[in-house]
């Protein structure tokens, strides 16, 4: 009686030791490191860079091992966390402040052997390992009033053509356009046109007498479509931007309708993420000066584009702007009707305007688009007293990205064809849309928290975690002796279990998370008091010892199940409302359960039975 | 009736074990349950919750001086730059403050940055940029955390509806393996151990934030783990023990589990308590709530649960598996 099967032995040993293998990375403790990439993902950054960087460190007497080459990066193992700061300003004088980005890391030091069976430590929370945390809102209505503007100045000149007098044509409450007219007829002739010229309106009528009107309103799809691009748009534009910070897992993803949540581990300088984040890239459209053109009037760019740099070099550009970036609300790439690539452009109606306007006397002319990036670097300056001070200079930085023949008087919508390849139409279409915002954003949530402060929680977090465990191993072993000690072998390896299945689904270790780990430990002996004060009772029943073995997991099962699936409730349902730390509370929580039930019950078993199974016993030590 | 042993028609001894009467306090029980959650409510109604940074939005600031600062200069010092209404508290020790700004702040801060992105404008760099300029010592900035407002009221929102739809799942759940009677007692307790916790809250004036709410949502999870043992074997011996009150009954089931409910209530307090000790800050009051609802919730789910029980006149046949009750169908006459 009260023996398992062989293979049920082996099937707990090898879940045990599984769980052990891959908890293990989280023993390693990572090594401060510099990473070092290009500002671009077209720079080359190899062994040259690396040689550079170790030579710097030789210099500045920085001790430093493990230097490798990555994919795109450079990455350098230093020996204390202290010389990360000094290593990076080292680095950085040395490779220059306008190509590479020198970010500080931590390079994990999971043996290879571990690696390669897809073993790692899992991911620190803002909360352990110190970063910032944005949430930004993207005003939405914005983008849905600039949308409406256009369709304003659309709609007058739609009108005109079809002969539709109207008395106004305004934009009402930022959603709602209102067309006047002065009688029936012409309304319904409004009516007639708007309808066939505008399908995505939504159109009604109202007023009376000599005010008859037509209302038109964008449908809810329509408007929940400009949103979903606004937020996409951003989306993109911030992804772009945060890789520039060359910080090592950011996080940039969507939350809800139209927020962006921004996650930076390590970064400590807010003010500098905050700045490179909400940074303004733009464009600037402008005609091409004429070949006697004074000086003063015009200004010389080079071409962005590698290749046409070399083929051409640049360009000599009017100093005056047509229109700038934020004009522009959208730039796909399209083929015209022999199939060459082309990048369809659509300006808002100012824009429009402005560029009907500029171009409408200048058809033959060619028109230039300028690329303006703004760039903060640190710069060394002499302060007052004559000490060395970093500053962040602002930068603009203008190529040339097109530069393309006005065909015909340019309006809202235009094209630029004559592009050599789908993927170079693709990349015009890219850095037009990148150029701007397509929304304004703001930031309604910060978090920053500081290195001393993740490091502390790290430490609070495991000394508690090893306070609870022992309080509450030596009191299973006081109460129930050898029990007690078989329910402590299974409360270890379901810590390990614990570990193991968050590291391999990546979950994060946040201190709300460790706090949902003590607890588990607390909740975890629960099946196990219930197995055992249920043998307790069926020996005082009367049962033999084997018989009450067997009995009290048996009539417990029920209760543990039950009593456990009502709390995996909760913990799902917590995880399903809660943001960032709460969820890692909810997520350890869960895994807790699930982890202990397989401990608790099966674990336990296999350490009694083998223990006790199979042989006369006269009493046992519970 | 070999298995039991009566004293004056009572059962006082089942299996070998003792019987304690519960029910007979089951009155006194009811009195301070209805007290505790009185008071808890009419605290929430004239307190209300001192809710957190992250349900009310605004700007809290955690530094770390390297020399222990007056509180009144921090404060001062603030208010000279124009950080209208900061409240300065100590946190953990005296060397480190925790400041915290009201909502207005952040607000105009934000829609300054939305005017003009290159602003940008970091609340935190502000604040210590100030302090640094009238502190000898170095200022560590250790945490900040700005929400608006907004936020805090979706946030607030969906705080509440989480634990309203906890409750009804958990309901659902009860209802399905047991029965009606043992759902509405069930959640009757949940609901009880979640107005005293609040109350609790409402009454000390403690901050409630979304780690709090966490442990009150924790605490549903606890509760109802430890009603679900008492009312499993409830279930068992309303099966197994024939011709026994329900009053009785529910006495024995107690009686039984009374080892297990006291065991598992103290293991997990004293992770509780380590959490509580040497947790840090930033958890204290999350574990101050588990604290208080695992207490509230042990004595919930022997006096409120299975009281309801009694009240609804639960009786054997509710528990009879469908089974039987078409063998006795065909029994009758």
């Amino acid at each position: 009686m009260n023996r398992y099967p062989l293979w049920k032995y082996l099937l707990i040993l090898i879940i045990a030791g599984l769980g052990l293998l891959y908890a293990a990375p989280n023993l390693y403790r990572p090594d401060p490191a510099v990473q070092i990439s290009g500002q671009s993902s077209a720079l080359k950054v190899d062994q040259n860079v690396l040689s550079l960087a170790e030579k710097a460190l030789d210099d500045a007497g920085i001790a430093y091992f493990g230097g490798e080459v990555q994919e795109k990066s450079v990455l350098l193992r230093l020996k204390s966390i202290e010389e990360q700061l000094p290593a990076k300003r080292a680095i950085q004088d040395a490779l220059g402040y306008t190509e590479y980005v020198v970010a500080l890391n931590l390079a994990p030091t999971t043996p290879e052997w571990l690696n390669r069976m897809g073993a790692s430590p899992m991911k620190l929370g803002l909360d352990l390992a110190g970063g910032v945390h944005f949430l930004m809102e993207v005003d939405t209505n914005s983008i849905v009033k600039t949308n409406m503007e256009g369709y304003v100045s659309d709609v007058k000149s739609k009108l005109r053509a079809a002969d539709a007098r109207y008395r106004g044509v305004t934009l009402e409450g930022d959603r709602e356009i209102v067309a006047s007219f002065r009688n029936e007829e012409l309304r319904s002739l409004g009516m007639r046109t708007l309808r066939k010229e505008f399908p995505t309106l939504q159109l009604t009528e109202s007023g009376s007498g000599e005010n008859l009107e037509i209302r038109a309103t964008l449908s809810d799809q329509e408007i929940k479509q400009l949103e979903d691009y606004a937020v996409t748009q951003n989306l993109t534009t911030l992804r772009n931007r945060v890789n520039e910070l060359g910080v090592a897992e950011p996080i940039v993803q969507r939350q809800g309708r139209n927020r962006i949540v921004v996650e930076l581990p390590g970064v400590q300088d807010t003010a500098e993420a905050k700045r490179i984040i909400g940074k303004t890239a733009n464009l600037e459209y402008r005609m091409e000066a004429k070949p006697d053109a004074l000086v003063t009037n015009k200004e010389f760019f080079e071409y962005r584009n590698e290749q046409e740099r070399a083929a051409y070099g640049g360009a000599w550009l009017e100093r005056k702007v047509i229109i700038s970036g934020e004009r522009v609300t959208d730039a796909r790439v399209g083929y015209d009707e022999s199939g060459f690539p082309q990048v369809n452009i659509t300006l808002d109606a100012r824009g429009g305007e402005m560029m009907h306007r500029a171009t409408w006397k200048n058809v033959g002319r060619r028109m230039g688009t300028l690329f303006v990036e703004s760039r903060f670097t640190p710069e060394k300056q002499l302060d007052a007293e004559g000490n060395e001070i970093v500053v962040q200079k602002r930068t603009d930085d203008k190529k040339i990205i097109s530069l393309a023949t006005v065909q015909s008087p340019l309006g809202r919508q235009f094209r630029t064809t004559g592009l050599g390849s789908p993927a170079e139409a693709q990349e015009l279409a890219l850095l037009l849309r990148s150029g701007a915002l397509a929304a304004p954003m703001y930031f309604v949530e910060e978090r920053v928290i500081g290195p001393s402060l993740g490091a502390d929680n790290i430490k609070v977090g495991v000394k508690s975690v090893q306070i609870g465990m022992l309080a509450v191993v030596l009191c299973m072993l006081i109460f129930y002796r050898v029990f007690g000690l078989a329910a402590t072998i299974a409360l270890t390896v379901n810590m390990v279990l614990l570990v193991a299945v968050m590291s391999i689904l990546g979950a994060t270790l946040t201190l709300p998370g460790i706090a949902g780990m003590v607890l588990t430990i607390g909740m975890a002996v629960d099946a196990n008091v219930l197995i055992f004060s249920r043998i307790r009772e069926e020996l005082r029943n009367g049962l033999s010892p084997q018989s009450a073995i067997s009995s009290g997991f048996d009539n417990a099962y029920s209760a543990i199940v039950d009593a456990n699936i009502t709390t995996l409730i909760v913990a799902v349902i917590l995880y399903a409302i809660g943001s960032g730390p709460v969820q890692g509370f909810a997520v350890t929580l869960s895994i807790g359960i699930l982890t202990s039930m397989f401990t608790a019950i099966m674990g336990t078993r296999a350490l009694i039975n083998l223990f006790y199974g199979g042989r006369r016993v006269q009493k046992l030590w519970i | 009736m070999s298995n039991t042993k009566e004293v004056n028609g009572k059962i006082t001894e089942y299996m070998g074990k003792r019987v304690y009467d519960f029910m007979r306090w089951r009155k006194l029980a009811s009195a301070v349950s209805i007290i505790l959650v009185v008071v808890s409510i009419a605290a929430l109604a004239m307190n209300g919750l001192k809710l957190g940074l992250d349900f009310t939005g605004g700007t809290q600031i955690d530094v770390g001086y390297e020399n222990a600062p007056k509180i009144e200069d921090v404060r001062s010092q603030l208010e000279q730059a124009g950080f209208k209404g900061a409240a300065v508290v100590r946190f953990g020790s005296d060397r480190e403050l925790l400041i915290k700004l009201p909502p207005e702040v952040a607000e105009s801060l934000a829609q300054q940055n939305a005017r003009d992105a290159a602003a940008n404008n970091s609340i935190g760099d502000k604040v210590v940029e100030v302090l640094t300029q009238h502190s000898e010592g170095g200022i560590d900035l250790r945490r900040v955390e700005m929400v608006g407002p907004q936020i805090g009221e979706e946030l607030r929102d969906d705080g509440g509806l989480g634990m309203l739809f906890a409750l009804a799942v958990v309901m659902a759940y009860v209802a399905l393996r047991f029965q009606y009677k043992f759902a509405i007692g069930a959640v009757v307790a949940l609901i009880h151990d979640v107005i005293i916790v609040l109350g609790f809250f409402a009454i000390f004036r403690l901050d409630f934030d979304l780690t709090v709410l966490a442990a009150v949502l924790a605490v549903i999870g606890y509760s109802i783990n430890d009603t679900i043992v008492v009312f499993d074997r409830i279930r068992e011996n309303f099966r197994k023990v024939r011709q026994a009150e329900p009053a009785e009954i529910i006495n024995i089931s107690m009686s039984q589990t009374l080892g297990r409910t006291f065991m598992t209530s103290f293991t997990t307090l004293l992770v509780l308590w380590a959490l509580q000790f040497f947790g840090g800050e930033l958890i204290h009051n999350f574990s101050l709530a588990l604290i208080v609802g695992i207490v509230i919730g042990t004595f919930s789910s022997v006096y409120v649960a299975a009281n309801i029980l009694m009240a609804m006149n639960i009786t054997k046949e509710d528990l009879m598996p469908p089974v039987k009750e078409g063998a006795e169908m065909d029994d009758m006459p």
